[in-house]
C-alpha cells in the first residue's frame, strides 16, 4: 500500500455565525438549527415559533441541506461530524501553498501520513464510521487532489456509499479548473454542497498563487493560466447556482498577495449565487516545502483575518469554524479520529449499519440544540451595559456547545465575541497539546497563551494551579466555574460580571493584543 | 528515448497513470513506472509528453538516456 504522505484538495468546513441589517442566512440558519421547530420573522434575526421547517425566509430543501451538516452550519459543528474519503490523489493545477511531494501545507493538516483508498475500501470505511460515530453525517471527498481530476474514483465512491448509506450527504471540494465538465454528474448523485476553492478573480493576482495549470493536454502558466481558472470557477458556480447546488467558496488569505483584493472575491462570488465564504489563513513554513513556506510569504495573524472577515461579512455569509483539516479526517471539525479507520482496521470491522440508532441519535441532538439556544436567550437581557466593550473570549470544548475540556488536553479553543448583542464565534486557535507527559509543559504554555493572547477569558472544565497563574500573569482570566455548562449562556454570565466589576471600578477594561495563528502540524493526542 | 519516472520524486498521486496515452504507466510498489517498450514520448499523440505536464514535482518524470530514443 502507498505510504506517501497525501496533500487535501481543499478543506471543507464551513459556517453560518453572523449577524447584519439585512437578511443574513447564516444567522437564520443557525437560530434556526438551535430553534428546532422554530421560524423567524421577515428578515430580522430574532427567532420565533413557526414552522417546522425551517426559516420563514429559506426554502424547506435548503435548510434540509445545511441544518446538520458541520460544514455549512457553525451551530451544526458542534454536534454532527464528517469523513473526507482519500479516493482522488490526482491534480490538475499547482498552487503555490501546496506541495505535493511531502504534503499540502495549506488546505491539509500538515505532516500526518494518509493513505490512498479506492472506492470500494471508502465506502466500506463510510459505513464502518458511520456504525460508530451516529453523529457523523456528512461524506466528502477533498483529494487529497482534486476529486473532479480522479472524476471516475470520486462519482464511483459516490455510486457505492448513496447505495448502501443514503442518509448520509455528499459533498466535494474542487479547485473548479473540471468542475464545468461535471456539474450534470454532480447534480445526478445528489452531491449538493460543492466547495470551489476561489483564491482570486483578477489573473493579474493569480499568477502569483498558480504557477501552472493543466489544461487541454497541455501545461499553461502565468497570467493565461489564471484567467483560465478564473472563467472555470464563475463558470462552474454559476452552473451549480442554476441547479440548486449549494456551493462554498474556500479562499486561502495571503498577506501582500491577495488579502485586499479577497473583497472583490468575495463579491463576485456572492452576486453568483454562492451561499457561504470561508476565508482561512495561509499556512507557510519553511518545512512545508512550498513556494511560499520556502520564500518566506508569511500566513495572516488572528487579528488580520479576523478584520477581513468582519469586513466581508456584511456581503456574505461568512464560515469561521473551518479546521482546514485534510483529505481523510475523521469525526467532530475539532478533532480527528481517522487513526481509528486505517484501511487495515476497517476491512477487520463487523459492520452494522444501524439507520434507526443513527435517526434517534440524530433527534436527540435536536434537544440539546433546543436547550442549549434556551438558555442562551435567558442571559441576553442585561447586556446594555457593555455599551462599546467587546472582548474575546477561548473556550476549551471537546463539543455538543458545552464547556467540557480540562485545559491541559485541549487541541484548541474556540473564540467567542462578547458584545452588547450577545455571544458570537468567531473562530478557533489550534494550540499544541499543554499535557504531553510532563516534559515541555512550559513551552505548550506559552504557545497557547500566543494563540489566545486576544482574548480576556479562557473557559476550561478544569485547570491546574500553576497554569492558572501564568495566564492570569499574561492578563487572561482562567474561568472554571462553569465546567460543563453550555458555552454561550456561560460566557454571557460571566461578561455582565465582568462589566459589573468595570463598573463598579474593580477592573478597568484595556484592549487586549493581537494572536498568533499556529502553523505546525496538530500532534494527535491518541 | 522513452520516459522514466525517479522514483525517489513520485507521490504517487497517480495522475500520470490515466493521461498515458500508451498505457505506458502503472502503479509498482509504492510508486509508478514507464514501460519503456510501450512510452512513445506522446509523438503523435500529444504537442507535450502528458506525464511530464502533470506531474506535480519538477524533474520527476524525465527522459531515460538508457532507452533508444522513440522512432515514429
Amino acid at each position: 500500500m502507498n505510504d506517501a504522505v497525501f496533500p487535501a484538495g481543499s478543506a471543507f468546513e464551513t459556517a453560518s455565525e453572523a449577524s447584519g441589517p439585512t437578511i443574513n442566512l447564516a444567522d437564520v440558519l443557525q437560530q434556526v438549527a438551535e430553534h428546532k421547530g422554530c421560524g423567524t420573522e421577515g428578515g430580522g434575526t430574532k427567532p420565533s415559533c413557526g414552522s417546522s421547517d425551517g426559516p420563514a425566509d429559506m426554502a424547506p430543501e435548503i435548510w434540509e441541506k445545511v441544518k446538520n451538516h458541520p460544514c455549512y452550519s457553525e451551530e451544526a459543528h458542534h454536534h454532527y461530524a464528517r469523513m473526507h474519503v482519500a479516493v482522488a490523489p490526482a491534480c490538475n493545477i499547482q498552487c503555490n501553498y501546496c506541495n505535493r511531494k511531502y504534503d499540502c501545507a495549506n488546505e491539509s493538516r500538515p505532516g500526518v501520513v494518509s493513505e490512498r483508498l479506492t472506492p470500494e475500501q471508502a465506502a466500506k470505511k463510510v459505513l464502518a464510521v458511520a456504525s460508530t460515530i451516529p453523529q457523523m453525517t456528512v461524506l466528502g471527498i477533498a483529494g487529497p487532489g482534486d476529486p473532479l481530476a480522479n472524476p471516475d474514483k470520486t462519482f464511483e465512491t459516490f455510486r457505492r456509499i448513496s447505495e448502501v448509506a443514503p442518509d448520509i450527504k455528499l459533498c466535494l471540494s474542487t479547485n473548479g479548473l473540471a468542475l464545468p465538465d461535471w456539474v450534470d454528474e454532480i447534480a445526478k448523485y445528489k452531491v449538493d454542497h460543492v466547495t470551489i476553492t476561489i483564491n482570486m478573480v483578477d489573473p493579474e493576482v493569480g499568477q502569483h498563487i498558480y504557477p501552472w495549470i493543466f489544461w487541454n493536454n497541455k501545461r499553461v502558466t502565468g497570467i493565461e493560466a489564471a484567467r483560465i481558472i478564473t472563467e472555470r470557477q464563475m463558470l462552474g458556480l454559476e452552473m451549480l447556482t442554476e441547479r440548486g447546488i449549494l456551493a462554498k467558496i474556500n479562499s486561502v488569505m495571503i498577506p501582500g498577495i491577495n488579502d485586499h483584493h479577497l473583497a472583490e472575491v468575495n463579491r463576485a462570488v456572492k452576486s453568483r449565487g454562492a451561499f457561504l465564504h470561508n476565508i482561512m489563513p495561509l499556512i507557510s513554513a519553511p518545512e512545508h516545502g512550498t513556494v511560499f513556506g520556502l520564500n518566506g510569504q508569511r500566513g495572516p495573524t488572528a487579528q488580520e483575518l479576523k478584520a477581513l472577515q468582519d469586513a466581508c461579512e456584511g456581503d456574505m455569509n461568512m464560515m469561521r469554524h473551518c479546521r482546514q483539516c485534510r483529505a481523510d479526517a475523521v469525526g467532530l471539525l475539532g478533532e480527528d479520529r481517522s487513526a481509528e479507520f486505517s484501511t487495515d482496521k476497517i476491512m477487520a470491522m463487523e459492520v452494522n449499519y444501524d439507520a434507526e440508532g443513527r435517526k434517534a441519535y440524530q433527534q436527540a441532538v435536536e434537544s440539546e440544540r433546543q436547550a442549549k439556544v434556551a438558555a442562551r436567550e435567558e442571559e441576553l437581557a442585561g447586556l446594555d451595559a457593555a455599551a462599546d466593550i467587546s472582548l474575546l473570549v477561548a473556550v476549551a470544548t471537546k463539543g455538543h456547545g458545552v464547556i467540557n475540556e480540562h485545559f491541559g488536553h485541549a487541541k484548541e479553543f474556540q473564540v467567542y465575541e462578547l458584545t452588547s448583542s450577545g455571544a458570537k464565534f468567531v473562530g478557533h486557535r489550534r494550540v499544541d497539546l499543554y499535557c504531553q507527559g510532563g516534559f515541555g509543559e512550559e513551552d505548550s504554555l506559552d504557545t497557547i497563551i500566543t494563540a489566545i493572547n486576544d482574548c480576556h477569558a479562557v473557559f476550561v472544565a478544569k485547570i491546574g494551579g500553576c497554569p492558572k497563574a501564568d495566564l492570569t500573569a499574561a492578563g487572561i482570566e482562567p474561568v472554571d466555574q462553569y465546567a460543563h455548562e453550555y458555552i454561550e449562556a456561560s460566557a454571557l454570565i460571566w461578561f455582565k460580571d465582568y462589566l459589573a466589576r468595570v463598573a463598579s471600578g474593580e477592573i478597568t477594561h484595556v484592549a487586549r493584543g493581537d494572536a498568533a495563528i499556529r502553523q505546525g502540524a496538530l500532534t494527535s493526542a491518541a | 528515448m522513452a520516459f522514466k519516472i525517479i522514483a525517489s520524486q513520485c507521490t504517487n498521486c497517480t495522475a500520470c497513470e490515466a493521461l498515458c496515452p500508451n498505457q505506458a504507466i502503472s502503479e509498482k510498489g509504492s510508486t509508478f513506472v514507464i514501460d519503456p517498450a510501450l512510452c512513445t514520448e506522446c509523438i503523435g499523440h500529444f504537442d507535450d509528453p502528458q506525464c511530464v505536464a502533470i506531474c506535480p514535482v519538477d524533474n520527476t518524470c524525465v527522459i531515460d538516456a538508457a532507452q533508444p530514443r522513440y522512432q515514429p
